[in-house]
């Protein structure tokens, strides 16, 4: 059988633990991780960054029709993130049955991304879902939302 | 040199399911929830497994007691709804929790005690000095078949214990093991549900066991159950670990803090280790705490904990047992089918 095992491997680090890059001489962060800063270019000083994983939900949708790999998941919802650190995420909302919101406040949590059917791989990592209500902070913003949208 | 709990940390999915809604599908009368003492179960997310669980709980331990992941030597999780046949669940939860590479791992299987085993083998590592911190997991996604009775208990969670030598929240000042061969219950390999023995698997298996190890533990100690504050048994279900506890003369108040699975069902691996974190949430500097766990096949693991004053530094750290067990979200039995990959498409 094919097995997308090696491609799957080499993002490991990102999809657990959210490791991206820092800038430290334009504080840039940057997810998924870059080799070099767009801004600094040869001046660049980067390091690597384990980012918090905390964050706002940007825009988001409700998927009710999945390719095959993901059928059995509908519907549920995909939200583009906006980690507190900066930059942008897509990522699936779980643990959300009254729905996404706009401004909504997530945190990350680890779980099964995808398999390799029956026989393949399980891919593991970051998903999010909302903050407990007592630790909510971070910009407030007009919730509006998100599962009418499609 | 006094070996024990650096830190603790639970995981507990957020849907359940009432047990009156799985007894209205199969016709099972309404009083199977006073029966077996559990009204409700914990089920997993439909991207959720014993692994996902491991690394929850891992990563709340680390949190609780802010222990740097690279200081661990040994990641051990038990379970028996491993994901992978082969492939441990230790490298996927060291990752996960950014420990370093210089660990050994090994996934353990004992049925519902594989957790308190991961946790004996760390104390030798720990006790002989060949690592620093060993990390001991217990955690599953228990199946049952669609109508049988263990359907009716199955649950999902998980524990993670950080065992070590200093800052310690709690030492084990000892256990004690018992293990025959009893088969009470067992899943033979590729088989997606276990099979069991009805009522053998109560007297000759499960109080057998759970007394025997606890009464050789109390004899080794000289100590008795008035000793200790706090007694957490297996728990299979409700009824289960109250009779034992009065079988070895532990009241009804010892055993009331760690007594979860009431609300969540049996955890299997992460029962009796939930259990004993729930104890741990609310235990005071100086008490003691007597923990016995079983598991089919069949073996049964005592052990007997002195909290420290520590415990009042770290608990905060993580959310407790009872924060998990108060935020649910209820499934109907289509849903729960659903989760629990009953459905085939």
């Amino acid at each position: 059988m094919t097995t997308h095992a090696p491609r799957f491997w080499r993002s490991i680090p990102q999809r657990y633990n959210l490791k991206g890059t820092h800038c430290k001489r334009c504080d840039e962060y940057y997810f998924p991780p870059r080799n070099l800063c767009p801004n600094c270019r040869r001046g660049a000083d980067l390091e690597e960054h384990t980012f918090k994983g905390t964050g706002t939900v940007i825009t988001c949708t409700t998927i009710y029709s999945a390719t095959e790999d993901f059928e059995r998941m509908t519907p549920y919802h995909l939200a583009i993130i906006q980690l507190d650190e900066g930059p942008k995420v897509t990522g699936q909302i779980v643990s959300c049955p009254d729905g996404v919101k706009m401004g909504m406040r997530v945190r990350p949590v680890f779980r099964i991304l995808g398999k390799e059917g029956e026989r393949g791989i399980i891919y593991y990592g970051t998903k999010f879902a909302p903050m407990p209500k007592d630790e909510e902070k971070g910009p407030t913003k007009d919730s509006a939302d998100c599962s009418g949208i499609l | 040199m006094v070996l024990g709990i650096i830190s603790y940390g639970v995981y507990i999915p957020r849907y359940r399911i009432r047990v009156g809604e799985i007894a209205r599908v199969w016709g099972d009368g309404d009083d199977i929830s006073e029966n077996l003492n559990v009204f409700e179960k914990s089920v997993p997310d439909l991207d959720e497994d014993a692994i996902t669980i491991a690394v929850e709980a891992a990563r709340n331990a680390l949190a609780r007691a802010d222990v740097d992941p690279a200081r661990i030597g040994a990641i051990y999780a038990g379970s028996e709804s491993h994901p992978y046949a082969v492939k441990p669940t230790g490298t996927i939860v060291g990752q996960a929790i950014g420990s370093s590479t210089s660990f050994t791992a090994a996934d353990f299987e004992f049925a519902c005690k594989a957790g308190t085993a991961a946790i004996q083998a760390c104390l030798g590592l720990v006790g002989s000095h060949l690592i620093d911190i060993g990390l001991a997991i217990g955690s599953d996604v228990s199946q049952g078949a669609p109508g049988d009775m263990l359907e009716y208990t199955a649950a999902a969670g998980g524990a993670a214990y950080l065992i070590g030598s200093d800052n310690l929240a709690a030492e084990i000042e000892s256990f004690y093991s018992f293990t025959t061969d009893t088969p009470d219950f067992w899943r033979r390999e590729g088989m997606p549900y276990p099979e069991h023995g009805g009522r053998f698997t109560g007297e000759p298996a499960y109080f057998k066991h759970v007394t025997s190890a606890a009464r050789g533990l109390m004899e080794r100690l000289g100590t008795k159950p008035e000793d200790y504050d706090y007694a957490v048994f297996h728990q299979p279900n409700g009824k289960f670990p109250i009779r034992v506890a009065r079988k070895l003369g532990f009241t009804r108040e010892q055993i009331a803090p760690g007594l979860v699975v009431p609300m969540i069902g049996n955890t299997y691996s992460g029962s009796c280790l939930i259990g004993l974190a729930a104890t741990l949430d609310v235990a005071r500097p100086g008490e003691r705490i007597f923990v016995t766990s079983f598991g089919s096949g069949a073996g049964s693991d005592a052990f007997s904990i002195r909290v420290t004053d520590r415990i009042d530094d770290i608990r905060a750290g993580a959310p407790s047992v009872r924060e998990y067990i108060k935020d649910a979200e209820y499934l109907d039995y289509a849903m729960y089918a659903k989760h629990k990959g009953k459905l085939r498409i």
